[in-house]
């Protein structure tokens, strides 16, 4: 057996296997679970590694799920796909080299304060990884609704881990109602398509759409997609799960958060640029770049006035994917306006590039923010103070977080962000200057923090937080300043192969239909 | 060296020229005088008073910006009023933004 060729089903394969054998495991052997949970997800990181290199160099991965032939997409008798495909471009690439090294580095955090009912933690945790590398894997609509129902149902139970704090059921609940609801519209909408055209295919009904036009059932589709992927990608105003949830997550599942909600922001891409296409219409971009706006004003402006510091950070990731969203909206307003080159593929380069660096940045200053909760128990910023002069380590790393988060030189939000800045303006020079101005708002939200938590004298004598918790913060931080130092090198070798799949959306839809 | 649009961003010069810049500003740090007396010097002079000690004078995170959200009192009433916490107002949100995108698309299609 080639197991090359069977990596997508095995990336998605091997945690799916972990997360029923960890209970199992967790009867016997504390250190056991751990361990086949760590090597499940670093195993699942290598062959991610495998499959992004194999596409990057040769170009979109296809996997036939239950067929004889992995790579044959219709059968002889058929016209059309009929079994589930899993399809890989540069864009599904990229997200799951991010999904997986996340997974793993929330995985090693959280070895260090997940004591009880680790069993359970473990399995929910690992089926959220599979459900996000099912929704970036998937070619199938269907199949992309019940990987957003599996992400969405077990980070709702990991929300919800630390439950003597009434908030943190309470957060669940209302993830889990906003979720359904937002599966209900994905839902709806496939069934729309499906009644159309009897496929599930994302690229035959892409295809579909191509030769028959925009009809007014698409568009309801379209509508229904863009709505609930906005809204789970966290796009104010429908952001407002995204305090409670990721302020009230262990430090760990926020940082899992982070990259679920990037796969929804995935989801929203695949249907945007894949399965509509040239036949958008030119309120999609418009609509993207408003919510964007929206999503950074009302980000940076709402972290202002908190006094939680994990909800702190929470608005500011709102802010984060505000940034994301206007880049991603002007890119897709060049597309359609046949400007790739003016401005599009750089506001698209930004735009992806910033996906990376937000999971990283936001992701290691939840991390610090988990740290500091776990060992002073204590998330008010009126509470705390002087913390730098016991975790000396933390607060060089929370520097490291604020700076690359507000955009600081040399770090890499700095990098993705300029070419945000620049190709926006091209399109407009109001948002750019809204966004400059935003970005230093949120220099000041996190001086705000680093005032309120490291600086000032010493309250009561703390510990530094322990050692996995700092090899896993370290990690992020290493990624933060080489991507920042090399942001040329990354954005050659991993963002353009992602922004060339969304600008040449054809070679996708040519590889499953041929 | 990354290129963008209005041209290049070079991380690897910004780092060397801000090193080069500690190094000067070290430099003319060090042209300073030398009788500066380390614990006397530094106190603030509170007209006579005695310093009140770090502990009870460190602003706190609340206070932080005070004036700027004092100033924008009005819209920030507002938003608290909009981040009710109830789940109904975030299903509203969702919805209502769903039914604005879903009237623009059908009207501007139409017009």
């Amino acid at each position: 057996m080639n197991w090359m060729e069977h990596l997508p089903a095995l990336i998605i394969a091997t945690p799916l296997l972990a997360a029923f054998i960890t209970p199992l495991i967790d009867k016997i052997s504390k250190k056991a679970r751990n361990a086949i949970v760590f090597i499940a997800l670093a195993a699942t990181f290598i062959l991610s590694i495998f499959l992004v290199r194999d596409v990057f160099e040769n170009g979109i991965r296809i996997y036939v799920m239950g067929a004889s032939n992995p790579t044959k997409t219709i059968p002889i008798q058929a016209a059309v796909p009929i079994r589930i495909v899993l399809e890989i471009d540069g864009l599904a690439a990229f997200m799951i080299l991010i999904s997986t090294l996340i997974a793993l580095v929330a995985l090693i955090f959280s070895f260090s304060h997940i004591k009880e009912r680790g069993g359970k933690f473990y399995t929910l945790f690992l089926l959220t990884v599979v459900g996000m590398l099912g929704m970036e894997l998937t070619g199938d609509l269907f199949n992309l609704f019940v990987f957003l129902e599996i992400a969405s149902i077990a980070s709702a139970a990991l929300i919800a881990y630390e439950f003597k704090r009434e908030s943190t059921t309470e957060a669940a609940i209302k993830y889990i109602v906003i979720s359904s609801l937002a599966a209900l519209f994905v839902l709806f909408a496939i069934g729309l398509l499906y009644g159309e055209y009897d496929l599930l295919n994302m690229a035959a009904i892409a295809k579909a759409i191509e030769i028959t036009g925009l009809s007014n059932i698409d568009k309801i589709a379209l509508i229904l997609f863009f709505a609930a992927f906005a809204m789970k990608a966290g796009a104010a105003p429908m952001h407002m799960w995204m305090p409670d949830a990721y302020g009230e997550a262990p430090g760990a599942i926020s940082l899992v958060l982070i990259a679920v909600t990037q796969a929804s922001l995935y989801a929203m891409l695949r249907v945007c640029f894949t399965i509509y296409a040239n036949s958008l219409h030119i309120i999609i971009p418009a609509a993207i770049i408003i919510l964007g706006l929206i999503s950074i004003f009302i980000g940076v402006t709402m972290a202002l006035i908190q006094d939680d510091v994990k909800r702190l950070i929470a608005y500011a990731a709102v802010a984060e994917v505000g940034y994301i969203l206007l880049a991603i909206g002007v890119g897709l307003y060049g597309v359609l306006n046949n400007e790739v080159e003016a401005y599009a593929r750089k506001a698209l380069q930004g735009g992806i590039f910033h996906i990376f660096n937000d999971v990283l940045d936001i992701g290691l200053l939840f991390l610090v923010a988990g740290g500091i909760i776990y060992i002073t128990k204590e998330r008010n910023l009126n509470k705390l103070g002087g913390l730098a002069h016991s975790m000396k380590y933390t607060s060089l790393l929370f520097l490291i977080g604020l700076a690359a988060v507000a955009g600081l030189p040399p770090m890499n939000g700095f990098a993705s962000k300029i070419m945000i800045y620049e190709s926006v303006y091209k399109v407009s020079p109001i948002l750019s200057i809204i966004a400059i101005l935003a970005s230093i708002i949120m220099l000041a939200i996190f001086v705000k923090i680093f005032h309120s938590v490291f600086t000032g004298p010493k309250i009561e004598e703390h510990k530094e937080v322990p050692k996995l918790m700092l090899v896993s913060m370290i990690i992020l931080a290493a990624l933060i300043i080489i991507f920042g130092l090399f942001p040329d090198l990354i954005i050659k070798n991993v963002v353009d192969p992602a922004v060339n799949s969304l600008i040449e959306n054809a070679a996708y839809i040519a590889r499953v239909m041929g | 060296m990354l290129r963008t649009i209005g041209g290049y961003w070079d991380p690897v010069v910004w780092v060397v020229a801000f090193i080069v810049i500690l190094i000067i500003a070290y430099m003319v740090r060090a042209f300073g005088r030398r009788e500066y007396k380390k614990g006397e010097q530094i106190k603030p002079f509170l007209s006579g008073v005695e310093e009140p000690s770090k502990e009870k004078v460190h602003v706190r995170g609340g206070n932080i910006y005070w004036g700027f959200i004092e100033a924008l009192r009005g819209y920030y009433d507002y938003m608290k009023k909009m981040h009710s916490g109830m789940v109904n107002d975030y299903v509203a949100w969702f919805v209502g933004v769903a039914a604005i995108i879903f009237v623009v698309m059908f009207v501007v299609v139409m017009i």
